[in-house]
């Protein structure tokens, strides 16, 4: 379904119009937060809650949240779930730092994240689950919806489970199945708050309840009941509007998408556009494996999936099926890149084509699998046996994946190379609208095989030499088994430059480590490009990854309050864009936010001898745009003095 | 599915020898190693195959018999220590039009490779694989194997080791193999005979050859290859026939009325009746096992030899090319336009 978002809103469909007594406000921007126990069916409410926002033409950004467990214990504090999305009538770039509105399934919901609310923030409740019982579980001794503990706050009790047993009471259902849809009585509730268009999210029941249509129209009628709850209750007397976000976005036709769709995306994409059959061998791994499940679904693009008996055999059979002419790829997560790090060697050393996505989340060893971080970089630039270089890309935003993906495609098949794609649970599971690319804007990949032999000796015999490279990029031919004359061995022996055969020779193995180091400090990445509009800043903020939004966010915060402060962003972390040190260099101040303690810092510091600072975190969260902004007005005082004592 | 392993893999135009199988690479063995019997019996025997040379692939982890490759003048990977088999998996289910081998040892197969392995023979992908049994670590100059019988005593196991070996036959069995055979690097006639009925089975087949290490477990096999001691020591399957060994066929096997499991009798006129016959085909593997069981794992005394098992199932290769051309009739083939855009858009007009 398309909508034109220049024509105004579509009209609100359930119930009535808007009665004219209700009072409705302008907003610029809103930080809604669902939260509730892991079994509420919170992910679902705030996913459908953004597609209704994204249909509506806001620019948004979202952050899911939840445990690792599957359900965890209910109505503790470790089992609470929850969905953040932040939805404008401008240009946004983070799931928001503090949620305007808070809706608390539960006792637990609430005591988790009532302290991220900022004073005067809306909370709604369902107060039938705050039975003395719950609120003891999460250690509340009296209700904090009556001991004045929320005053700071306004607070809407709504009974939510009475209210959507009692919609539903002529469906037959029980009482247990009845209260499965009070995540839809809460939906409608916010959509009717919101002006969210709803004719998406009853068009989805319908789909995803087809088999069963009872529950179809009982989530319906939920749906709707919260919605005209809303509009008849004296307790809610404000709507808000968040026009869309029309300024926000160029000409095009958009969709919402989150990070590991539009990677899975991205690498049909570059199957595509290489005319390489995709071969994908993957091992399950949380925050990974929904790359795997998206990309089963499309063996009509001639895509094969292989869950593998474990990460080795994942990394095993993508380099089995490159050295057979596919566009391979494996998908992980940390301790599964720790895995296959022998395999990624013998890559390196075979000179294969080869995609190792990971979706980094909190380390080490098993960690916060469901939580984002940023720590594998040193281990994607660093962590393998010998001198073994593999080129790093890592996309920015969750639409960004997409781009990031035929990127790193671009390079492996170039350069015949593994090449790491790293991104992480942030831009994974968080959304964003995304402008559909036309597919004629997509690279061509297509790639030449060797098919003749290419040297010949001193007796005029014709040999297919293995490693003898192409002068421009050092990549070696890429001869599939099946061309005629060119059979050929390769392994992960040392082996001599040009004909391939086993060598122990010194002066060859120093030629060879040295010769596929200078491939990979080859490979041609664009310029990094800096923002630093009045030319004058002092210090420059430079970030890699997932922390573009928040960083972003942060530079406009410091420049409104009148902090110079000049941007980069790096996608290429192996070989760096050249002209790096260049910029680092224009800057007597550099400050590098990361989600680790300094990874990427530490290796501009080796490689520019500048002296970067760093900005850590490591919560398992994103930044938050107000904390980073209040840094870089630091750093941008410290840049002041710098440049001062150096002028003296 | 395929009725045959090999009727999708382009044939050869002319007529091949022995020496168009032979690499310009100097074999590199210990002089007297067992490799290299086995490696004269590879080359000798797939000129018979007629394959196209350049659609053949030999695939190999690491230790002695993973140099396999450089040998053969055909494609090939030495990879890495045990992930021969998941290498193999992933070429031979993106390429139908392959014949791919696996060379593999019994540290590299058994020990660090030991899960590959097994998941590609219940997988039943389109491999052949060779495991090189010396019951030794060869090149990593004589540690004992998951083969090594108890107490063998060895430079990591002074006073003996203490861990009891697989089978590999065993072992295949037990991960639902669909061909499971064993043979002597020596024997090169029951060698060659082994490699045709392997290379002509579609899905995974595993043939273990006992391979004989001169450096550092020489004469392992030696109560197998000795004419003599052979006689009692080996019992030779044929689809088929009565399982007799011994000087005459004296000896047979016999099910075991009361137990179900195999036993070893003097054959006479009252039990020759009851000589189990071999059938390679049988739909469980139940007697297959029990005749891997025969074998005293210290000595090896009544070891079988020769197609354990060689049933038909469906092809793991075979069964993924399916799905595609399943989705492709469901669906279509892919749209990338109409993947990207997906179901719910909307418009921005400038």
């Amino acid at each position: 379904m398309t909508s034109q978002v220049s024509s105004p809103a579509e009209p609100p469909a359930p119930g009535e119009q808007s009665k004219p007594g209700k009072e409705i406000r302008r907003l610029d921007r809103v930080i809604v937060r669902f939260a509730g126990d892991s079994g509420d069916g919170m992910q679902l409410t705030g996913d459908r809650f953004t597609s209704e926002t994204a249909s509506f033409g806001n620019d948004l950004s979202t952050l899911p949240n939840f445990p690792a467990e599957i359900r965890a214990p209910a109505g503790t504090l470790p089992g609470v779930s929850s969905f953040q999305v932040h939805f404008a009538d401008h240009d946004i770039l983070t799931p928001g730092d503090r949620p305007d509105v808070l809706v608390a399934m539960n006792p637990a919901a609430l005591k988790a994240n009532v302290a991220d609310l900022p004073r005067g923030a809306e909370i709604i409740v369902n107060t039938d689950e705050f039975t003395k019982r719950a609120m003891a579980k999460v250690g509340y001794d009296t209700s904090p919806l009556e001991d004045g503990a929320l005053e700071a706050y306004n607070v809407h009790p709504v009974p939510l489970t009475t209210m959507t047993v009692e919609a539903l009471k002529d469906f037959g259902l029980s009482r247990k199945e009845a209260e499965r849809s009070k995540n839809m009585f809460a939906l409608g509730l916010l959509s009717w708050m919101y002006h969210r268009p709803t004719a998406g999210t009853e068009r989805f029941l319908r789909t995803k309840f087809a088999k069963k249509p009872q529950l179809a129209e009982a989530n319906i009628t939920a749906f709707r009941a919260g919605w005209n709850f809303g509009e008849t209750t004296e307790d809610f007397a404000v709507t808000y509007e968040v026009a869309p976000a029309q300024a926000a976005f160029p000409p095009g036709t958009y969709r919402n998408i989150s990070g590991n769709l539009a990677l899975a995306y991205g690498l049909v994409a570059a199957s595509q556009q290489a005319d390489l059959p995709l071969f994908l061998g993957s091992y399950p791994i949380t925050p990974a494996s929904d790359i795997l499940h998206e990309l089963s679904k499309h063996k009509n693009f001639g895509v094969r999936t292989f869950q593998a008996e474990d990460e080795i055999a994942g990394i095993g059979a993508a380099l089995g099926a490159a050295f057979g002419g596919s566009l391979a790829v494996t998908t992980t997560s940390g301790p599964g890149v720790a895995l296959k790090s022998e395999t990624i060697g013998l890559a390196v050393s075979l000179e294969l084509p080869l995609l190792i996505v990971d979706i980094q989340r909190g380390g080490p060893s098993t960690g916060l699998p469901t939580k984002t971080e940023q720590a594998d970089l040193l281990q994607a630039m660093y962590g393998r046996n010998g001198e073994a270089p593999v080129p790093i890309v890592a996309p920015s935003t969750p639409g960004d994946c997409f781009d990031a993906a035929l990127d790193a495609a671009r390079i492996a098949l170039t350069y015949r190379t593994p090449v790491f794609l790293l991104s992480d649970g942030y831009l994974a599971n968080g959304s964003e609208p995304w402008r559909i690319p036309d597919i004629g804007e997509l690279p061509d990949l297509r790639v030449q095989f060797a098919t003749t032999p290419n040297h010949t000796d001193a007796d005029g015999n014709q040999h297919f030499w293995p490693y003898l490279r192409d002068p421009q990029t050092l990549a070696r031919p890429w001869a599939l088994p099946g061309t005629p004359g060119l059979e050929h061995r390769i392994g992960g022996i040392e082996k001599h430059d040009g004909s391939g055969n086993i060598s122990y020779d010194p002066a060859n193995h120093d030629l060879m480590v040295r010769t596929r180091q200078a491939k990979v400090d080859g490979i041609k990445v664009p310029d990094i490009v800096v923002d630093d509009p009045t030319g004058d800043a002092r210090t420059l903020v430079i970030g890699w990854g997932s922390t573009y939004g928040p960083i972003t966010a942060a530079v406009r915060r410091t420049r409104q309050a009148g902090g110079e402060i000049a941007q980069a962003h790096l996608r290429h972390l192996n070989p760096f864009p050249a002209n790096l040190g260049e910029a680092l260099a224009r800057y007597r101040n550099v400050i590098v936010p990361e989600m680790n303690l300094g990874q990427l810092a530490h290796l501009l510091r080796a490689r520019y001898l500048v002296d970067a600072a760093s900005h850590t975190q490591v919560t398992g969260l994103p930044f938050k745009a107000e904390q980073l902004a209040a840094r870089l007005q630091e750093a941008v005082a410290q840049g002041l003095t710098k440049e001062a004592a150096h002028v003296r | 599915m395929s009725a045959d392993a090999l009727s999708l893999i382009p044939k050869a135009d002319a007529k091949q020898s022995m020496k168009d199988f032979k690499s310009d690479q100097e074999v590199r063995w210990c002089p007297g190693c067992g490799d290299y019997a086995i490696l004269a019996a590879v080359q000798g025997f797939l000129p018979e195959l007629g394959l196209a040379r350049e659609n053949i692939v030999f695939i190999s982890g690491i230790g002695c018999s993973s140099r396999f490759p450089y040998y053969m003048n055909t494609y090939g990977m030495h990879s890495i220590h045990g992930r021969a088999p998941a290498i193999a998996t992933g070429l031979a289910t993106t390429r139908r039009d392959l014949s791919v081998w696996v060379v593999t040892g019994d540290g590299d197969a058994l020990s660090i490779g030991g899960n590959h392995l097994i998941h590609a023979l219940r997988r039943n992908v389109n491999l052949k694989i060779l495991l090189f049994n010396n019951r030794i670590y060869g090149l990593t100059k004589g540690q004992y194997s998951p083969t090594s019988e108890v107490g063998k005593i060895t430079k990591s196991t002074p006073m003996g080791s203490l861990d009891a070996p697989f089978n590999p036959v065993s072992l295949a069995l037990g991960a639902e193999a669909s061909f499971v055979a064993r043979t002597i690097d020596s024997d090169r006639k029951h060698l060659t005979e082994v490699l045709r009925q392997a290379a002509a089975h579609p899905g995974t087949a595993l043939v273990e050859i006992y391979q004989n290490c001169n450096i550092f477990n020489d004469g392992a096999f030696d109560d197998l290859k000795d004419k003599n001691t052979a006689l009692e020591s080996l019992i030779r399957l044929e689809h088929g026939q009565p399982i007799r060994f011994g000087a005459e066929g004296a000896k047979g096997v016999v099910r075991d009325r009361a137990t179900g499991d195999l036993c070893i009798v003097e054959v006479t006129e009252d039990n020759e009746a009851d000589i189990l016959v071999h059938d390679a085909h049988a739909a469980s593997p139940t007697t297959a096992f029990a005749l891997s069981r025969l074998a005293d794992p210290q000595t090896l005394h009544h070891t079988p030899v020769g197609v354990l098992r060689s049933v038909r199932r469906p092809v793991y290769d075979n069964a993924m090319a399916d799905q595609l051309d399943a989705a492709v009739e469901q669906k279509g083939k892919g749209d990338l336009a109409a993947l990207l855009a997906g179901n719910d858009t909307w418009t921005v007009v400038g």
